[in-house]
């Protein structure tokens, strides 16, 4: 079974929801979605086995073919190649590598060579099998090393996938093909707004969802009756509590000092059993 | 004029209670939000829209089955995963164009899509540019691109002298958006240990595309330690520490009522701490 856990909103606890379900269930892989900033290898403290770099393929121009016909960038959707008078120039950076301007060059003026936009890092902590993306600082494209995070998914067992913020393509990267979705939001007026943008998302994908409130007890009761009124489930309430926002802030897992929250984070996993099951 | 985004890498440390602020104490500048797929900035400032533009993002490959012929070349040749059954999935279509170059008979149509809509509005506090992605769609980035412009416009119409740019989260293609063409960029960190490894990768961006930067703390009393570390690595840095926010329920209640915080009370330990971390960016940005 694979979980996305998701939010539209950042910072209401989707990595630590990802990660204090992933400690309770036992066994599971973690793949940290959220390659801009990913977090969840501060809570899970990893021993690492493993690297390998992302790459993603881009132009080189070959000069003494290049005949400045300007083909390549009337072509490119990316805007990567420019040329003009003499000079052909690409920029790296916006190149989504489709590949497109080398089979339209006329010359065969341009070859493509793999560059490096960032890496994937395989470990585990205790039981827990986590591999997280990271994307290099200064590069645009996430969706790539998304896609190679979610290449290192088992076949088997209970696979979490921790997504981005947002509602644009990291996160559809994320959640397409999930058996579930949980989307992790906070009870004030930003967590209602945010939540109905990702609702979309997740219903545009065919995904079934549920929500958990984090903060339950802040703010007001906007997210419940959206919840209500859509036939959104509410899966889960974590209470504000200041016991563990400290906790997080010293990146301790909340299930490891508070036992009593693992029993709570099955009963989460069987409800979204049940819910696929159906 | 002067422009400055707020970010932060990692979300929900308080980039919008912090921009809302902001919007309220300054007299003479435009507000932009250029978190256009989880936007929040219009919760708080109530804008009027003036003016709505469609904004088209990259394009869409169509197959016309009455002409395709099952050739199967653009399955061969999207880089995507895009094509299949001589359908093309809009959800991993890139817009490349290349499926609708190599097909042989010409079935491939490129049609536009429309991916969201940029406004131009009005509030209180001044002018504003603001927009929203269709949920799901490819190009926040360019969209982030328009709505910044959008904001320089507005400043050089109606002469003012800041662009208050209230940025998205992560550091991937959005946040360079909402980072191009921008004198400073303030990074909101909450004291915890993920909070301060975002820090770290934001200040590296910032750092990569040559854009001057500061550091607030919000909640700066649930992790006193980290406080300290944040502040520490700021000052081995060089980097100006604007403004220690306390953890104030204050901050959620205004949010609630729909206003920004130093509105909604202005006497908040909060309010108070965003007051001084205003004062401390006027005058490293020399506003009038």
């Amino acid at each position: 079974m694979i979980v996305a856990v998701a939010s539209g909103k950042g910072g209401t606890g989707k990595t630590s929801v990802a990660v204090n379900l992933a400690l309770s269930l036992g066994g599971a892989q973690l793949l940290d979605c959220d390659v801009e900033e990913p977090n969840a290898h501060i809570l899970l403290r990893p021993q690492l086995h493993g690297e390998s770099p992302v790459e993603l393929l881009v132009p080189r121009i070959l000069e003494d073919r290049c005949d400045h016909c300007g083909e390549c960038s009337r072509f490119c959707q990316f805007n990567a190649l420019f040329v003009v008078g003499e000079t052909a120039m690409v920029f790296p950076e916006l190149c989504h590598s489709c590949g497109g301007c080398s089979i339209v060059c006329p010359r065969e003026a341009i070859v493509e060579e793999p560059r490096e936009i960032g890496r994937i890092l395989r470990g585990s902590a205790g039981d827990i099998d986590l591999v997280y993306g990271e994307i290099n600082v200064g590069e645009p494209l996430s969706v790539p090393v998304i896609a190679a995070v979610k290449r290192e998914a088992r076949g088997e067992g209970t696979i979490i996938l921790d997504a981005p913020p947002g509602s644009a393509c990291p996160v559809v990267e994320t959640v397409h093909g999930a058996d579930f979705c949980i989307l992790v939001t906070e009870p004030t007026p930003f967590g209602l707004h945010d939540l109905q943008v990702a609702v979309e998302v997740v219903r545009g994908l065919g995904v079934p969802m549920g929500v958990v409130v984090n903060f339950a007890g802040i703010g007001d009761m906007g997210v419940y009756e959206f919840c209500e009124g859509e036939g959104i489930s509410v899966l889960m309430e974590i209470p504000f509590d200041r016991g563990i926002a400290e906790l997080y802030s010293r990146g301790i897992p909340f299930v490891d000092e508070m036992p009593k929250w693992r029993q709570r984070f099955r009963e989460l996993a069987d409800r979204i059993e049940e819910a696929v099951a159906e | 004029m002067k422009k400055m985004t707020i970010l932060s890498g990692k979300g929900g440390t308080g980039k919008t209670t912090l921009t809302a602020s902001f919007a309220v104490l300054s007299s003479d500048a435009v507000f932009a939000d250029c978190d256009v797929d989880a936007s929040n900035l219009h919760l708080l400032l109530k804008p009027e829209v003036k003016e709505t533009q469609e904004f088209r993002g990259l394009k869409l490959a169509v197959i016309d089955p009455n002409m395709c012929t099952r050739c199967g070349l653009c399955e061969e040749k999207c880089r995507f995963g895009a094509v299949s059954d001589f359908q093309v999935d809009p959800i991993h279509c890139e817009g490349c164009g290349v499926c609708v170059r190599v097909c042989p008979v010409g079935a491939i149509d490129f049609v536009e899509r429309v991916c969201g809509h940029a406004y131009i509005s009005e509030t209180r506090y001044g002018p504003m540019s603001h927009a929203r992605l269709t949920p799901g769609m490819e190009n926040s980035g360019k969209l982030v691109t328009l709505v910044r412009q959008n904001a320089k416009q507005l400043a050089e119409e109606r002469e003012r002298g800041l662009v208050l740019v209230d940025g998205p989260p992560g550091i991937g293609c959005p946040v360079i958006a909402s980072l191009a063409d921008i004198d400073c960029g303030l990074v909101v960190v909450e004291p915890t240990l993920s909070g301060i490894h975002d820090l770290k990768r934001a200040l590296q961006l910032l750092e990569h595309f040559g854009v001057e930067p500061m550091v607030c703390i919000n909640k700066c009393d649930l992790n006193e330690e980290n406080t300290q570390a944040v502040r520490l690595y700021c000052e081995g840095e060089g980097i100006d520490l604007v403004g220690m926010i306390p953890f104030d329920p204050s901050v959620t209640r205004a949010m609630v009522a729909g206003e920004p915080v130093v509105e909604y009370d202005r006497a908040s330990p909060a309010s108070k701490s965003i007051e001084e971390a205003w004062r401390n960016v006027e005058a490293l940005l020399e506003l009038d």
